[in-house]
């Protein structure tokens, strides 16, 4: 563990910054963990806080894994509303239904992975989502969706442990693939970020879905 | 023994002992494969975790490259291996120049042979490519030191996932079939991509 933490150290990082800092081709690549700024790589780049970026959730992993929940927390519960609205039959309701399990599935696992790290999982928050039309609802979903695979591209590095880091990945991924599938209902871009995907950090996440948290 | 051949002790112990807390997220099914890769640890550091990777994006790219004329791929299709084609090509440039910057050798472009006719045999293909990348970074990425390298990959395992989704779409399967995506172990993606190298 020492080996990771001391990777994970502010002083690690600077050098790597200091040597990386020239190449083109390293700063093309590592845009992918910047913000709108582009080409240029700093610390800022991949949640300039670390894990203090989640630490109203809880201290380091727990933090993470607790802000991940309040996340799939509202998705499950956007989903559920969605498939109770009764504006969507077919092949569309069943997507959305599979999805609604699967972050129901990740809501289990987040809590259980707090569990086991000894914290206490974040509570569910109340919601309230705009159900107008079809579209609309289409168009929630895919920016929901997009901003929950940001939001854990945007800690992954930060995670301390391999294990939580590999369980992670393994639903930030699911969430790129509910993102495509919405961006391809609504005729978008399956890859509005280009070949590269950018993260989200936790105060523009929390920003965007506070509108929906109710009381 | 060596100071580094102890830290990988403690580091294989430290993923044995986590590997319950993985399995409660993935299944326990996932939990083997897993623990054997962290034990065996052959990957060689980031440098070989990506030229792992280029090795994988060299594929896909010459596959998508090749299939915008082979797979007679029309209308939305068309569109979409253009964009999946152009996204492959970028990661494979991208992890050579960060192979270089780290002080690296790109790994040389394999010969690749993609058995398949028309566009029904490229889309099957081409989901079990992309399916197998994204477990490819699934699967390494806990094993990258840099934070810098593993955020990047991040960035490009999400971008398969899309690809995924939207090719499965296109084959009429389920496009996140399931709640986890699995990692898959450095043997298991070569064992994946091996019939296809010419």
């Amino acid at each position: 563990m020492a080996e990771i933490k001391d990777l994970a150290g502010p002083q690690s990082r600077r050098r790597f910054l200091a040597v990386g800092g020239g190449s083109a081709g390293l700063a093309a690549f590592l845009a992918a963990c910047g913000d709108d700024s582009g080409t240029t790589m700093t610390t800022d780049s991949m949640g300039s806080g670390g894990a203090g970026e989640t630490a109203q959730f809880g201290k380091g992993d727990v933090g993470i894994l607790n802000y991940a929940l309040t996340l799939e927390y509202l998705e499950t519960a956007f989903y559920a509303d969605v498939v109770k609205s009764g504006l969507f039959k077919g092949a569309d309701l069943e997507t959305i239904r599979k999805f609604g399990q699967e972050e129901a599935e990740h809501v289990q696992a987040l809590t259980q992975a707090v569990k086991q790290l000894g914290g206490k999982p974040a509570p569910q928050p109340k919601a309230e989502f705009p159900l107008k039309n079809a579209k609309s609802v289409l168009e929630l979903a895919a920016t929901v969706e997009n901003l929950g695979a940001a939001a854990y591209l945007g800690q992954a590095a930060n995670i301390k442990s391999p294990e939580v880091l590999a369980s992670a990945l393994a639903i930030h991924s699911v969430e790129g693939r509910h993102a495509a599938v919405l961006n391809t209902l609504l005729g978008e871009s399956i890859t509005p970020d280009g070949a590269f995907a950018k993260p989200a950090d936790v105060k523009t996440v929390l920003k965007s879905v506070e509108p929906f948290i109710v009381g | 023994m060596s100071a580094e051949a102890e830290q990988q002790q403690t580091r294989s112990e430290v993923l044995a002992k986590g590997a319950l807390a993985v399995g409660s997220v993935y299944g326990a099914l996932a939990v083997g494969p897993y623990v054997r890769r962290a034990l065996g640890a052959s990957m060689g550091g980031d440098v070989g975790i990506l030229n792992f990777a280029l090795t994988l994006e060299y594929l896909e790219a010459k596959f998508y490259e090749e299939a915008k004329t082979r797979a007679k791929p029309s209308g939305e299709l068309k569109s979409l291996v253009d964009l999946i084609a152009d996204d492959e090509q970028q990661h494979v440039e991208a992890l050579a120049a960060t192979v270089k910057q780290l002080g690296g050798k790109p790994v040389m472009e394999p010969k690749f042979d993609f058995p398949y006719s028309g566009t029904t045999g490229f889309l099957k293909l081409a989901q079990v490519f992309e399916d197998t990348g994204v477990s490819a970074y699934n699967g390494a990425a806990p094993m990258i030191k840099s934070k810098e390298v593993l955020a990047a990959a991040g960035g490009i395992v999400q971008v398969e996932a899309r690809h995924a989704a939207a090719i499965r779409l296109q084959t009429g399967a389920e496009p996140a079939p399931d709640a986890f995506d699995p990692p898959l172990d450095e043997k298991q993606v070569l064992k994946a991509v091996e019939p296809f190298l010419a």
